[in-house]
């Protein structure tokens, strides 16, 4: 449904470009839920923030091919993305605070997504997202349509953010670490939520987050992102399983353990990741990497294959 | 909410008994000179002097003063000029008021709508050509001595440029009263109010176009660029419907101080005889209780004023409507 | 997103250096501060001209006569118009040295009081400035350091100046003082003085920059370094001298042409209303005044002055802006009313 080819993102600066996503492919099928981790920095939400077409600065030039459903989005006129935007694609976004407009109740906020799509009276409008708001388990959704966002709790928030973006039924949602802002119980739920509501809408879900507990919970398949680059890819089972890349498994081996004997001190992973302008030539993870050899002064390769990693390791 | 209203009318009642004070201070406690000689004006003879000292009770104690002097601007009214033996300023205030305010309202109407146009324009260009240029006019605007500017369209409309098709239909200055003749009235004010309203279109827009662009960066405009609404409906309804506000304290700040004397300068230009021509005639007669009875006035106005943004921005403000 | 690229890219410099260096990247304001500089040399070179050209600046002339191109001519010549009663003063002569922008109602040399009132105008914008953001500061860091009472006591003084409209307080402050002057203590200003309108304007602007320092030190208050210093013992004289102050001078700097814009317009309405600068002396507003009378026969006499004060405040204000940008890029410093 979603097919990215090698796509390129680049932010003009003071000290020359940097390249903020260097060549990234992954495809996105109907009705799956993909995945999407890395540390801040890593290009995760750049990536998907181009497919949305939602870089307007005029310093960043995008490269490669996305494809939605055969329509290539790649320099498709605003007039048209925007078309697709909020119909076609949603996106959910990290912090609900901020995320609403604060003038407005979310009644307001909801109808009017679906009014710019779709030519119904004001009346339907607002009785459909009584029924959104319903559906996201907002109790007294009557009243709640006229609440502002002020008014709201960070999880009601995030819940009326979600009818927001379900509200024309897309057939991709992306979700930006839409529960790092959220408490612990809170997250479940609109974890759970996602989930459910997937399954009714039937919509591809892209899941952005930092938490592989996260990944864990909802994901098919996984993708992990390290400096503006994909290292591994793969079924959640088989990725949590058998971790290819040694990021990866340094990234597992960050999570506590709930079963067995709990180590006496958690992993961490020595150094930190790259800045921008400071990658290196070869594989980004190569100073950090205790397996490093020769090979990695050059760029690996990620194989089109099921579950695989760009290590030359893996592939040499 | 109740709790809200009656703190700021607390607040309100307490700058405006401040202001009071401050302004008896003034004219009556500065060191220098003995205050009823300032009141007196200039030359007073001895029995003059001595009517102001009885009149203004300056044989009494300070708080007697005081109350003497606020009972006669606000209660009695019978504040009367030395200078003008036995002219009743308060009346004389009062009659002046329509023309101030005939002056500022139809200056504010102007700037609100060119300020609101240029600020928005220049955003929805930002780092255009248009928008620099904008920017750059709006700047002069503020630069330019309102005063000066005033002299420049009266030497353009009344004397350079009268006789041409352009300026020949600019009456001659001075004021027409609005009830018995509508169409002079708008005559002779449109000159002073664009010339009044161009330091705030130039300020207004400038400051709006910041608000927005810093609107612009927030995350519930990218939420509604995901929506899918378009760039006109972003800027319109939601970066700009959420600037307005601070644009509403401005505006409240700068109408209130307009008609409490800001416009002073204007309507000397421009021969229109308001409250501040009342003030800017008193100054050159060195006529004190005129100038007491204009600026309690006006102050009092622009304490009001402010307030009155206040409950606005209530209702323009969900948050602070609830809170 | 860009901005997060911006602050990794942006290598640490001194925050002074860095400040200058984009400072000096920016045209405008580079071009606005060639363009004050200019105006003010020539200001300040008003003695050398009036010396020079040989035309009172001060006192009235009416009976002078000047030489041009060998001709002799009246500095007032008698009026040509209505009842032929009246005087007209000489307009521009486009010559340097030889009542090059004409001659006022007194047969002085306007050039000559361009300059002068020029010298007087930037004078008072310029100490009018340094009062107000000396007891500003004084006033911000007090109510905001010590918070409580005096915190409290200051502060809604400030909000009782701040709702008294800017024009009406130096008025009133004028006029009291026009007349008689005024003696605090050991200090004594006479009427006429040019202290008095420093001293009006200085007064009257001080809740504008007095507010944003209190706001600033009080969150400076609660930062972290400064918790910090408090912790460890420092004293508030040392907190304030070393943690605070810096971070508050900023603040002043970018105020310091902004202020002065301001004050020079507040000047020069003040010097036109009459309750500024007092004659003889001239300044920018006081020669405007003069021209009023002569608007329509010799415009010269207003114009010249105006665009006098145009360029110096928008010199001003663009390198208040270009100052902000450079020092302080997130602040909310806004551009003054006048």
């Amino acid at each position: 449904m979603l097919e990215v080819r090698d796509l390129k993102v680049s932010f003009h600066t003071e000290q020359g470009p940097a390249r903020a996503i260097d060549g990234v492919s992954f495809d996105v099928a109907e009705g799956e839920i993909l995945g999407v981790v890395g540390e801040s920095g890593s290009g995760k939400t750049v990536s998907l923030l181009a497919v949305m077409g939602l870089i307007t600065d005029p310093n960043v030039v995008i490269e490669g091919s996305i494809k939605y459903q055969g329509r290539e989005l790649v320099g498709l006129p605003a007039k048209e993305m925007r078309k697709l935007r909020g119909r076609e694609i949603a996106m959910i976004f990290q912090d609900p605070m901020t995320a609403l407009t604060p003038v407005y109740t979310i009644g307001w906020q909801i109808a009017e997504q679906i009014r710019a799509h779709n030519s119904i009276s004001a009346k339907q409008a607002e009785q459909r997202a009584i029924d959104l708001l319903a559906e996201v388990n907002i109790a007294n959704p009557h009243e709640a349509i006229h609440r502002y966002p002020h008014q709201l709790s960070g999880g009601m928030r995030q819940r009326a953010v979600i009818a927001m973006a379900l509200s024309c039924n897309p057939s991709l949602l992306v979700a930006d670490e839409p529960t790092t802002a959220l408490d612990v119980t809170v997250q479940a739920q609109i974890l759970d939520l996602v989930r459910k509501l997937q399954k009714n809408h039937k919509s591809a879900v892209v899941f952005i987050t930092h938490d592989m507990g996260v990944i864990a919970e909802i994901a098919d398949r996984v993708m992990v992102m390290y400096a503006g680059r994909i290292v591994e890819r793969g079924n959640k089972v088989a990725l949590f399983s058998n971790p290819l890349h040694p990021y990866t498994k340094a990234l597992l081996d960050s999570i506590p353990l709930l079963e067995g004997e709990r180590p006496r001190r958690l992993k961490s992973i020595p150094g930190s990741p790259p800045a921008l302008l400071n990658r290196p030539k070869g594989c980004a993870f190569a100073p950090r990497c205790a397996n490093r050899f020769e090979a990695c002064a050059s760029v690996p390769v990620l194989p089109n294959a099921g579950h695989d990693a760009a290590c030359f390791k893996v592939n040499p | 909410m109740l709790l809200a209203i009656t703190r700021r009318l607390g607040q309100m009642l307490f700058v405006l008994v401040g202001i009071s004070i401050l302004v008896f201070l003034i004219f009556f406690a500065t060191p220098g000179a003995d205050p009823s000689a300032r009141i007196a004006g200039r030359n007073a003879s001895p029995e003059i002097l001595e009517a102001v000292r009885k009149s203004f009770g300056f044989d009494q104690p300070f708080y007697m003063q005081y109350l003497i002097m606020m009972k006669k601007i606000f209660v009695t009214g019978d504040l009367t000029s030395f200078v003008n033996r036995g002219w009743k300023v308060v009346p004389a205030v009062f009659e002046a008021i329509p023309v101030t305010l005939s002056l500022v309202i139809g200056a504010a109407v102007l700037w609100v709508v060119f300020g609101i146009i240029i600020g928005t324009v220049a955003a929805a260009t930002r780092g255009s050509w248009l928008d620099k240029f904008l920017m750059v006019l709006g700047l002069v605007g503020i630069s330019m001595p309102v005063y000066w500017l005033g002299e420049v369209m009266n030497l353009v409309t009344q004397s350079r440029y009268h006789d041409t098709w352009m300026f020949s239909w600019v009456p001659p200055l001075g004021y027409k009263n609005i009830s018995t003749d509508p169409r002079g009235w708008f005559l002779t004010l449109i000159i002073p109010w664009f010339t009044l309203a161009i330091l705030y279109i130039g300020l207004y827009g400038r400051v709006l176009r910041a608000n927005l662009i810093e609107a612009l960066q927030e995350d519930y405009v990218r939420t509604a660029r995901a929506k899918g609404l378009s760039e006109t409906r972003i800027l319109l309804r939601h970066a700009l419907r959420t600037s307005l506000t601070s644009f509403v304290t401005l505006f409240g700040l700068d109408f209130g101080a307009l008609v409490g004397g800001a416009a002073l300068l204007t309507e000397v230009v421009f021969d229109l005889h308001g409250v501040g021509m009342l003030t800017y005639n008193a100054l050159l007669t060195l006529d004190l209780p005129v100038i007491m009875a204009t600026v309690l006035y006006a102050s009092f106005f622009v304490v009001l004023s402010n307030a009155l943004v206040d409950v606005v921005y209530i209702f323009l403000d969900p948050r602070v409507r609830t809170a | 997103m860009s901005e997060v690229v911006l602050n990794t890219v942006i290598k640490s410099r001194g925050p002074w250096a860095t400040a200058m260096r984009r400072l000096w990247r920016d045209r405008a304001a580079m071009a606005a501060l060639t363009c004050f500089l200019i105006i003010l040399c020539m200001c300040l070179l008003a003695p050398v001209y009036a010396g020079w050209s040989h035309a009172e600046p001060f006192k009235s002339t009416l009976d002078a006569t000047i030489q041009i191109n060998g001709q002799t001519v009246n500095v007032m010549e008698q009026s040509t118009e209505g009842l032929g009663l009246g005087y007209n003063p000489i307009g521009p002569t486009w010559q340097l040295g030889n009542y090059f922008l004409g001659a006022d109602n007194q047969g002085r040399d306007v050039m000559s009081r361009l300059l002068y009132g020029g010298l007087n105008s930037f004078l008072i914008a310029g100490a009018a400035t340094v009062l107000t953001l000396f007891f500003a500061t004084l006033i911000g860091l007090a109510a905001g350091f010590f918070g409580g009472v005096v915190d409290a006591v200051l502060s809604r003084v400030l909000d009782i100046l701040w709702a008294f409209p800017v024009y009406l307080l130096a008025i009133s402050l004028s006029i009291v003082l026009i007349a008689h002057g005024i003696e605090i203590g050991p200090i004594t200003i006479e009427s006429g003085s040019l202290w008095l309108p420093i001293f009006i304007i200085g007064i009257v602007y001080i809740p504008y920059v007095a507010r944003p320092v209190r706001g600033q030190v009080m969150s400076l208050r609660q930062s972290e370094f400064v918790m910090a210093a408090i912790g460890l013992g420092a004293s508030n004289s040392r907190i304030l001298l070393r943690d605070i102050l810096p971070n508050v001078a900023t603040t002043l700097i970018v105020f310091i042409p902004l202020m002065m814009a301001l004050n020079m317009l507040t000047e020069s309405a003040l010097s036109f209303l009459s309750i500024g600068v007092q004659a003889p002396d001239a300044s920018w507003g006081t020669i405007i005044q003069d021209g009023q009378g002569l608007l329509y026969s010799r415009p010269m006499v207003a114009l010249a002055p105006g665009l006098a004060i145009v360029l110096s405040v928008l010199a001003l204000n663009v390198l208040g802006d270009g100052l902000r940008d450079a020092l302080d890029p997130r602040s909310k410093i806004k551009l003054g009313r006048g």
